[in-house]
């Protein structure tokens, strides 16, 4: 009786399971049977914003959406389209909300370039303090 | 009653704040006997604002350990058949419970500084503790106009909402609390320095006081941001143990501000040099842990670590941040002129090093904070954009790297001046394994990406360049403190090697498994025995059988489980992580898909565990070095050389 509530327990929850019932598109969670094609995905894909989580890549994510994008790159990989271009049609869809790698332009010039402007401004600092002379 | 008598606790203890902060004022202005009891009573008070805020927090875990749905906060974030130790680790999964909780450890931390420092001049602590109270009393406000945690409920609901089954993990029971206690006593560190500013006292001996609170918010930062990152990592299922994701950032900018201000409070302690950059550190400090407090609390970076989260009280955080950090900052602006710079050293010294170290810090800190925030100004500027992994990875990755090969000099350079000759034959050891190292890794190991290889290599030298301070030394007249150092740099080359091997040597397998077919992962065969039904207090789980196999080694069974709760309905994966020695063979259960097979994700993960041990040594090192400096100043208990005297 135990193991009968048991099961009927599981299966009352098994929708929670899944976002739905359908099955999981292939590629989502299977890897690309040539093993430098399945690092370029994933490298690729440890970039892309999942675009339903909080704050996830669709490398690390259960959302349906970023199985389906999971599949889209390793179809593309697998079809011979390079990294870069799969990324510039997905930021065309989706904009640069999609990508991790921020594009190097007018708005995020200055996230790029700030890293090497604290670390002149940092050096030039510590110059100065050292150039006192010692007593 | 026990919620209306945490309420009031909380009222008296704003009050008290009130009276502190005005004792502090008052008092160090009047001279005479009116003045000195003003001062006097400023540690009474602090001692029993720490004891009501310890009420408060009391009554709080007192609700909700019993269940009492008549609370508004009780009943939104706990469920009565919840086991006991979520039901009392509920009381800081929220909002409310989580700022009570800030407070808590803030008055009690005020109160122990009234207790027990001995060592600081009279003025200068009534200022610090004064400095305290401002701080505290925002929060007061906070929690009694936005955030009332004692609010009822009428009629009181059976049952409760539940707590986010993510959070029904014992590490969050205990990570939160960690991170805030880091947070607050980096806040004390920054009331030493604003009571050192406003008595102009900026020496060794307030540097040797705040020194004691710095180490011990350091360790607790960095045991919370170890812990978080090993939560992360078995929880979310994926294998990743670091995001760069917003809440992280806020917990590691805290840290990386306090490693700074560490090792710079060194040099104000020692040769009374780096007064004002010290007391500018722990400005930044303070600011970057409210601001952590900021971005946790109000949800304005969506994260994977945000569960307590509150839109609208944002707004009120934001103007306690700007009045706290505009404060400190104007202060800082309108005293630094009187501190005088202090000692000056040659480049080529211990001194000349830590400046380097605390350079490399605060650009790492500078890259941190504005990728973190950059998304937010981007949006106000009308661009939707994403900052992650590749750009924190392309641009602190080098300087961190820097900052390890520099960790592996500067421990062995003099205070004052160092011979260059002398130095290069000191490193000499610790840079030939590097060389040694990397070629191995390289031409063995087949290692070709430059960072990995490079963190790999360094990893090495550092290790050897960390015990270097302890070589022909008499290693029982050895400080403990001295032990302490080498301990936490040996840390960081035990979690920088891992986590370099974890990204070069990672294997990974997705599959959809056939029960009875097994699949190869590193060097262990994998076999899915079958999927049964388990079930626990407050879920139900499918839980798969894998039987494990190390080459020709006694199999072992593993269990990972998808999870189901019904309040909320939420599904969790939960991992099964087999550690070896060498690794970490981490496996997740996933959907089944049409044709019957069960997804699973296998990683095989040589000398991942290396990462969160690190972190766990470097914690074990800052203990070393607070129990040292506790047995040295309890030998010196009276300033010798006071500084500037107070006017």
């Amino acid at each position: 009786m135990k193991r009968l509530l048991l099961l009927a327990a599981v299966l009352l929850s098994a929708p929670v399971l899944a976002d739905s019932r359908l099955p999981p598109a292939s590629f989502a969670d299977t890897q690309l049977a040539d093993p430098a094609k399945e690092a370029q995905a994933k490298e690729l894909m440890a970039t892309l914003r999942c675009l339903v989580c909080q704050g996830q890549s669709i490398a690390d994510s259960d959302a349906e959406m970023a199985g389906d994008m999971r599949a889209l790159v390793r179809r593309r990989i697998q079809g011979g389209e390079r990294p870069d271009a799969i990324r510039r049609w997905l930021v065309e869809r989706y904009g640069d909300y999609v990508t991790y790698d921020p594009p190097f332009g007018p708005a995020t010039a200055l996230l790029w370039i700030a890293p090497l402007l604290m670390l002149a401004a940092g050096v030039l600092l510590a110059r100065q303090a050292f150039r006192k002379k010692p007593r | 009653m026990t919620a209306e008598l945490g309420l009031a606790a909380l009222w008296l203890a704003a009050a008290l704040a009130l009276l502190q902060i005005a004792a502090a004022t008052l008092g160090l202005r009047r001279e005479g006997a009116l003045g000195e009891q003003l001062r006097g009573a400023v540690r009474p008070v602090a001692v029993a604002q720490g004891l009501l805020t310890a009420i408060a927090f009391a009554a709080l875990l007192a609700v909700f350990s019993g269940s009492d749905m008549s609370v508004a906060l009780v009943a939104e974030n706990s469920h009565t058949a919840k086991p006991w130790l979520y039901k009392v680790a509920g009381a800081w999964g929220n909002h409310e419970g989580s700022m009570l909780l800030w407070v808590t450890i803030l008055g009690l931390a005020g109160g122990a500084v009234a207790l027990l420092e001995r060592r600081l001049h009279e003025r200068t602590l009534v200022a610090t503790l004064g400095a305290q109270a401002v701080i505290a009393l925002g929060f007061y406000a906070f929690l009694l106009f936005s955030s009332n945690p004692f609010a009822r409920l009428s009629p009181a609901p059976p049952d409760g909402l539940g707590l986010n089954p993510l959070l029904q993990d014992p590490g969050l029971a205990f990570h939160p609390p960690t991170l805030y206690i880091g947070y607050v006593g980096i806040s004390v560190a920054f009331s030493f320095a604003v009571g050192a500013l406003v008595t102009r006292d900026v020496g060794p001996a307030f540097a040797r006081a705040m020194r004691l609170w710095v180490l011990g918010a350091w360790i607790f930062l960095t045991l919370g941001i170890t812990a978080g990152s090993y939560w992360a990592y078995y929880e979310l299922g994926w294998g990743g143990w670091w995001f760069w994701d917003p809440v992280e950032n806020a917990s590691l900018m805290p840290w990386l501000a306090a490693t700074a201000l560490l090792h710079s409070v060194t040099v104000v302690a020692t040769r009374d040099g780096l007064r004002a950059w010290t007391i500018m550190l722990a400005v930044v400090a303070f600011s970057m842990s409210m601001l952590g407090t900021f971005l946790v609390r109000s949800g304005i970076l969506t994260s994977v670590h945000a569960f307590a989260v509150d839109p609208e009280r944002g707004t009120f955080i934001l103007a306690l941040l700007a009045l706290y950090i505009g404060g400190a900052l104007a202060l800082f602006g309108a005293r630094v002129g009187t501190v005088r710079a202090g000692a000056t050293f040659e480049p080529l010294s211990r001194e000349g090093g830590l400046v380097a170290n605390n350079l490399l810090l605060s650009v790492i800190l500078g890259i941190v904070l504005i990728g973190t925030l950059y998304p937010l100004l981007a949006a106000a500027m009308g661009t939707q954009l994403s900052v992650g992994p590749p750009f924190f990875n392309a641009t602190a990755g080098p300087i961190a790297l820097g900052l390890v090969a520099l960790m592996g000099v500067g421990p062995l350079l003099r205070w004052r001046r160092d011979d260059k000759d002398a130095l290069v034959s000191r490193t000499l050891p610790a840079l030939g394994t590097t060389l040694l190292g990397m070629a191995g890794f390289f031409a063995l190991g087949g290692v070709t990406r430059p960072l990995p290889l490079l963190g790999l290599g360094l990893a090495l030298g550092l290790a050897v360049a960390s015990i270097a301070p302890l070589w022909r030394r008499n290693l029982r007249r050895t400080p403990l403190f001295t032990y302490g150092m080498v301990v936490a740099h040996l840390g960081i080359a035990v979690s920088l090697f891992g986590m370099a091997a974890d990204s070069v040597f990672t294997e990974e397998k997705l599959v959809a498994a056939q029960v009875g077919q097994p699949v190869l992962v590193g060097p262990f065969s994998v076999t899915l025995q079958g999927i049964r039904p388990e079930i626990g207090d407050n879920w139900s789980a499918l839980e798969g059988v894998l039987r494990v196999q190390r080459g020709e080694g006694t199999p072992f069974l593993l269990r990972p489980q998808q999870r189901f709760f019904a309040a909320p309905p939420t599904t969790t994966n939960e991992t099964a992580i087999r550690t070896e020695a060498d690794g970490q063979l981490y496996t997740v259960l996933g959907r089944q898909g049409a044709d019957g097979r069960w997804q699973l994700r296998l990683w095989w993960k040589p000398w991942v565990t290396c990462i969160w041990l690190g972190g766990a040594l470097v914690a074990l090192g800052g203990a070393l070095s607070l129990l040292g400096r506790l047995r040295r100043e309890r030998q010196v208990r009276v300033d010798p050389h006071p500084t500037e005297r107070w006017t």
